[in-house]
């Protein structure tokens, strides 16, 4: 068994299955954002600060920054750990960076859906 | 006729280069590549190869051929040139080099150590032997046929950058064959020593297995199942 303690979750199913969802969930929010804009009459402010202002959208869009941050995080780490090999400090120092900017995504976007 | 093949002595060599030679090839004749490195054997008796049965049964002359992993002794030259004018000829991929061809496979070996590749069944033997129901014995179709040639892992971009930690697809064929028989009963422990992010999971899914393996096997196919098993057993 191949221990690693950087990765989502440590286990290989688990990472492949949050993989999976988190892409379902990204793909049905892209969607609908392109649908919304395509089915919008006149793009303006208001229709934007509108539409996230209703509490689904917010939940929608909150579920899809932490998918979004699940799964950038297991596809970087495997990135990391593919191609930064010779160097343990460099590896780390990546991982620790790509962590402090998914977690300022994270901060940023719960700061704005819930300043609307 | 223009053959390049990868040249390394560890003790002469301070790093590998290709060597061009030329060959006369009879006319007429389809010559398998492993006939070539024969004729060129000839020439050059300090040229190093591995090779066996020439039939394409041993997987000892696994090499890479025109950029292509398979086995020499059943690669026709027809189809290694494919239009080209120039036969290159290089070890395979992501393995250290002993000599020229020569690779040194103990990664390769120990990934496939790693799956226990032998039926393990804890109930008492039967007077004569275990039987297996024609139909269990069709689902070891397509897994069992592999001669560890390593064409397939060699070609694999996840083992090039993991090969102490990523299976690899030939041992993953070979991990399948023994969940999917109906007369081992290890099923849960072999899973338990999957289930890692490395061990089964660093396999993308790009099919270069498939693409190379000589024999016309499906490890990207037995993968999925090692998966689908995983999945079943943990949620």
């Amino acid at each position: 068994m191949v221990k690693n303690i950087t990765s989502f979750t440590g286990n290989g199913v688990a990472d492949w299955l949050v993989q999976r969802v988190s892409a379902v969930i990204l793909a049905a929010y892209t969607l609908f954002l392109v649908v919304w804009f395509l089915a919008l009459p006149e793009w303006s402010y208001e229709a934007w600060s509108g539409l996230f202002a209703q509490g689904w959208m917010k939940i929608f869009t909150v579920l899809a920054v932490l998918s979004f941050v699940a799964h950038a995080w297991i596809g970087i780490w495997t990135a990391t750990t593919d191609y930064l090999k010779s160097n343990t400090a460099v590896r780390i120092l990546v991982q620790l960076a790509v962590i402090l900017v998914l977690f300022i995504y994270l901060i940023v976007t719960f700061d704005a859906v819930w300043g609307v | 006729m223009q053959v390049s093949v990868y040249r390394y002595n560890p003790e002469t060599d301070q790093k590998p280069y290709m060597q061009d030679y030329t060959l006369d090839l009879p006319e007429g004749k389809d010559l398998m590549v492993l006939d070539v490195l024969n004729l060129l054997k000839e020439q050059d008796v300090t040229l190093s190869f591995r090779r066996s049965c020439r039939e394409g049964v041993c997987g000892s002359d696994g090499m890479n051929i025109n950029g292509r992993n398979g086995l020499a002794c059943i690669t026709p030259m027809s189809e290694a040139l494919n239009g080209k004018k120039k036969l290159v000829l290089r070890p395979l991929p992501g393995l250290p080099v002993i000599r020229d061809l020569v690779i040194d496979m103990s990664l390769f070996y120990q990934q496939y150590e790693k799956v226990k590749p032998y039926l393990q069944n804890n109930e008492p033997a039967p007077a004569i032997e275990r039987l297996q129901s024609p139909e269990d014995r069709a689902k070891l179709d397509g897994l069992y046929e592999c001669i560890l040639c390593a064409c397939c892992s060699t070609s694999c971009p996840s083992f090039w950058w993991n090969p102490e930690r990523f299976v690899g697809p030939a041992g993953l064929l070979q991990a399948y064959r023994f969940l999917a028989d109906s007369r081992d009963n290890a099923t849960e422990e072999r899973l338990s020593e999957l289930d890692d992010p490395f061990s089964v999971f660093r396999c993308r899914g790009i099919m270069n297995c498939v693409n190379v393996c000589p024999k016309g096997l499906n490890p990207t196919r037995a993968i999925g199942h090692i998966r689908s098993m995983l999945l079943k057993n943990a949620t």
